[in-house]
């Protein structure tokens, strides 16, 4: 009796004692718990709830069990009368519990019981057995504190009311447990009567059974029960002892479905993972603050760069995606007087490897002379001009350090051409292809950052004119203009007319030749030149004098991109218009057929181009790699260096034959020219 | 991605540089409603859009609660109006496999191909050119099932299989870890396995059945079809397929935000093995 009192909270459930040895043996014989029942669960909903609760437990005999929270069957069959249900947690206790036989019986709350009850029982089961066997008496838990919701009413010494009143209370104590009339029903402290006592357990079983069977119903979507779950939280619950466990129950319930999931206990918790993203953010949020600006982090990242750098001019020019890394691409012009030194260091790589080519040809006299002669290296433009007009900076990530991107060759764009590979996203990947490219991945970016500006930087019409007209228009300006600048009379043109035709939009970067410049660079005169000085040596060289190269000639600055070719019946350029539904705030879009990712936008006065992608050509045939060439005639065929068979066995003894005869021959010619001549001595 | 966070998503997946404009997303996202309601489906995911040379096809998915039946393919060229589309056949990818090149914009546009088929004529066997037409409308539903069986993701544990068949969405899933999101081996094709049989036992006495039931993408050939980026520090993983260019597939570790959406020109990267 003691521990009931100490369990209990305010029930209204009075404990009573139950004991009388007659009692016991009623009871014993209504063993009404089938083994393995669920104690019905007196939810108890205690102080914290303050629900009454509920009703007490039907039987007169007010054997109430305080059973586990586990096994919250919310309906609540009340154990049967006679029966001490018990509660215990362990089957031990119970046995404990089970001393005498006065001990007091607990009334089984049949309260149904809410889920969220915090029970702190973990071994539900166990009622059900202590229930079947033992006596009646058991005793509330050992710990009471914990059972808060348990019932320990007070016992009954009532027996079990007739089964009519016990049929009726279960139904009722089926319904709501917020039903008080239930529990003061059950006071009715009438004598019970034995003999009903048989007859209600019957009852009791079944709903008991009903309880539990519902709460073991799988789920359909899941495959869990609720039994089981509530009863892993419990557990759960019982082991951790959270602080507050009824505010953070739907949080357990949630750990403990996802605990189902995941099979290895990681209890270490990488905390330390996060820290990249927050290095990064620092970064980021110290570039913010450092400029007094706000705005787009990429005008902040511009802006760091001019400060490094002396620039005049800086443009957002694209992101070119990569395997590893991207690469974000600035778009910078220097300042006059800027970036030659690279220039210099050049020139004079190059004029030592001539003068190495010249040492080895005179060495090598006596060997036969090789006819191949390397086709001459294309000198690369100079800069600020043609393809290496703008200077190139690239980041991986926005906060990151710039990179300057090397100038182009126009041998790294013949290549570029011919090849197709991913970026990976760090600059000094080499560039395993056929045809060898010339660099690693900085030059070959560089040379397809070159021709996606080349082949989709346009403008409206207008936007730019030329500067002043140039005299001179053969020699030097073979490629065509290359200055212009903004016209400041432009006026806009309309965005629907920006989208129906194309004619309205210009290129405005130089086109870049099958030679790899944009200015045709002639390699005939330079030869000629060549040959002038080494008149003599050369001379069977003369032969060589390379065909002549027609001329390239590629369409000239500012031409309209309605004259660009297609691709197969494919337009080169695809128009839009940003929105249809406001057409008055729409923006003409284009977007390149040619290159895909590259895209210009006007809303009529100011336009923009950029470039997202993964920085390669369209093509509608699949990409071959260019056949390796025949193998080249070096040396001039003759007679020291042809294979000739060696002579068969028959022609070696021919040979020596005709060998043996002539000598025969030349004796005998001697020997006659002897004779002769000594017959003109004689004579 | 899911029609339900639909701005959440495609702002995540704006790294690879496809954007819709502010109002295609407005009509998007009360259309999307409307298609759910309309047809009765559990989920709908916003695919992807596929650029055609005069107009754009959007394309929407209607999934119900088994999560790996075959979905139903809707269709729009304005964001609003939704038609259906057939589910695809073998047949159809048979015939649409030799048709190459952009798509049109146009869903009546006829693509013809002209064949070389033998015609039986009595006894005589001759060949004759016939010209076959193909509807763009067939190209687009073969080429959407070709992209979703090769390259749609999902991200391990973020459905389960019940031992009764149908497949789920783990209401527990709260996202993968750090150190799982940048393993290739933690994402899963979208789509019926069919590679897990191929596996050793031993491979497979690891696996959990209600979790590992789908093909990973570890094994996928040519290896190296993947690109895995973390964005933004630590806080986005980003998945581009080089098979498929167009296809992003994007995770916020630790959150449940992930989807995948294609935005390209509908056309299969085959010179794949010549540029890694």
């Amino acid at each position: 009796m003691e521990d009931l009192t100490s369990l209990k909270q305010e029930d209204n459930q009075e404990p009573e004692e139950a004991e009388q040895p007659w009692e016991e043996i009623t009871a014993a014989s209504s063993q009404d718990p089938v083994p393995g029942l669920p104690e019905p669960l007196e939810s108890e909903q205690g102080p914290e709830t303050g629900l009454q609760p509920g009703s007490s437990p039907p039987q007169s005999s007010q054997s109430r069990t305080s059973t586990p929270l586990n096994d919250l069957t919310g309906l609540g069959a009340s154990s049967p009368p006679s029966f001490p249900q018990e509660p215990t947690s362990t089957p031990s206790t119970l046995a404990l519990a089970r001393q005498d036989l006065w001990s007091p019986w607990k009334s089984d709350k049949t309260t149904s019981v809410i889920p969220e009850a915090r029970t702190a029982h973990s071994n539900h089961l166990e009622q059900s057995s202590d229930k079947g066997e033992s006596a009646p008496h058991q005793k509330c838990q050992s710990e009471g504190n914990t059972f808060q919701q348990s019932q320990q009413t007070k016992h009954h010494l009532h027996e079990p009311k007739d089964a009519s009143h016990n049929n009726s209370k279960l139904k009722e104590l089926r319904l709501d447990i917020f039903q008080e009339e239930d529990s003061n029903s059950n006071y009715d402290l009438d004598h019970p009567e034995p003999g009903t006592s048989e007859v209600t357990p019957n009852m009791l079983e079944i709903a008991i059974q009903n309880a539990k069977a519902y709460l073991l119903k799988t789920s359909s979507k899941s495959g869990l029960n609720l039994y089981d779950h509530l009863s892993n939280m419990l557990t759960k619950i019982l082991d951790e002892r959270p602080e507050n466990a009824v505010d953070i129950i739907e949080n357990i319930s949630q750990d403990v479905k996802m605990a189902h999931f995941s099979k290895k206990l990681d209890t270490l918790q990488n905390e330390y993972e996060m820290l990249p993203i927050y290095e990064t953010a620092e970064k980021q949020k110290a570039l913010f603050l450092q400029g007094n600006l706000e705005g787009a982090d990429q005008e902040l990242e511009d802006e760091i760069l001019t400060d490094a750098h002396p620039i005049q001019r800086c443009r957002f020019w694209g992101k070119i995606l990569g395997l590893e890394m991207n690469y974000i691409v600035a778009e910078v012009e220097f300042r006059e007087g800027e970036d030659e030194e690279e220039m210099e260091e050049e020139d004079v790589t190059e004029e030592r490897d001539n003068g190495d080519s010249e040492a080895d040809e005179d060495d090598e006299d006596e060997l036969p002379k090789s006819l191949y002669k390397a086709p001459q290296a294309i000198p690369k433009e100079e800069s600020r001009t043609g393809a290496n007009k703008y200077v190139y900076f690239v980041c991986n990530e926005p906060g990151g350090p710039w990179v300057k991107l090397p100038s182009v060759t126009p041998a790294q764009i013949v290549i570029a051409r011919k090849i197709k590979k991913f970026f990976t996203g760090r600059l000094d990947t080499p560039i395993i292809s056929y045809p060898p490219f010339p660099g690693n991945e900085s030059n070959y970016l560089r040379a397809q950052i070159a021709r996606i500006s080349a082949g989709t930087h346009v403008s409206p019409l207008g936007f730019y004119q030329f500067g002043e007209e140039e005299g001179e228009e053969e020699e030097e300006v073979e490629g065509g203009r290359e200055s212009f600048e903004e016209n400041p009379d432009f006026e806009g043109i309309q965005v629907t007319d920006l989208v129906e035709s194309l004619s309205n939009w210009v290129h405005h970067v130089q086109h870049i030749l099958p030679q790899g410049r944009c200015n045709w660079f002639n390699p005939v005169q330079k030869n000629e030149e060549e040959e002038e000085e080494e008149d003599e040596e050369k001379e069977e060289e003369e032969k060589e004098e390379p065909d002549y190269i027609g001329q390239e000639v590629g369409p000239p600055l500012l031409t309209p991109i309605s004259e660009d070719l297609e691709i197969q019946n494919i337009p080169p350029w695809t128009t839009r218009l940003s929105s249809n539904l406001i057409p008055q705030y729409a923006i003409a879009v284009l977007r390149s057929n040619l290159w895909p990712g590259a895209y210009a936008f006007s809303n009529g006065k100011k336009f923009e181009n950029f470039y997202i992608g993964w920085g390669h050509k369209y093509s509608p045939d699949s990409y071959t790699p260019p056949v390796p060439p025949p193998v080249y005639q070096e040396y001039p065929s003759g007679p020291e260096i042809t294979e000739m068979d060696d002579p068969s066995v028959e022609e070696e003894q021919a040979f020596r034959a005709a060998q043996a005869a002539a000598e025969l021959a030349a004796e005998e010619n001697e020997e006659t020219e002897e004779d002769e001549d000594e017959e003109d001595e004689y004579d | 991605m899911d029609a339900e966070s639909l701005l959440l998503s495609l702002e995540l997946a704006s790294g690879s540089g496809q954007g819709l404009s502010p109002d295609r997303r407005a009509s998007l996202l009360t259309s999307l409603m409307l298609v759910k309601r309309d047809y009765r489906y559990d989920r709908v995911l916003f695919w992807g859009r596929i650029l055609g040379l005069v107009a754009d096809y959007y394309i929407a998915q209607g999934l119900s609660e088994d999560q790996l039946a075959p979905r139903k393919t809707l269709y729009s060229l304005n964001c609003m109006e939704w038609s259906l589309l057939p589910p695809a056949t073998d047949e159809m990818m048979v015939q649409t496999s030799v048709v190459k090149g952009r798509f049109t914009g146009d869903p009546s546009h006829e693509y013809e191909h002209t064949e070389l088929q033998k015609v039986n004529d009595g006894e005589k066997v001759f060949e004759e050119e016939v010209v076959v037409q193909i509807k763009e409308e067939t190209r687009l539903v073969s080429i959407i099932d070709q992209i979703d069986k090769a390259v749609s993701v999902i991200p391990r544990g973020a459905l389960f299989k019940t031992p009764f068949g149908p497949v789920h969405v783990n209401r527990t899933f709260e996202g993968l870890s750090l150190s799982q999101a940048k393993k290739l081996s933690s994402y899963f094709h979208f789509r019926e396995p069919v590679e897990l049989k191929n596996k050793t036992l031993l491979e497979k006495a690891d696996l959990d059945p209600s979790l590992d039931f789908l093909d990973s993408l570890e094994h996928d050939i040519p290896k190296g079809s993947w690109s895995i980026q973390m964005e933004r520090g630590n806080a986005l993983v980003v998945l581009r397929s080089l098979l498929w260019p167009g296809l992003t597939f994007f995770h916020a570790p630790r959150t449940k935000n992930c989807g995948y959406i294609y935005v390209g020109t509908g056309e299969k990267n085959i010179d794949l093995p010549f540029m890694l």
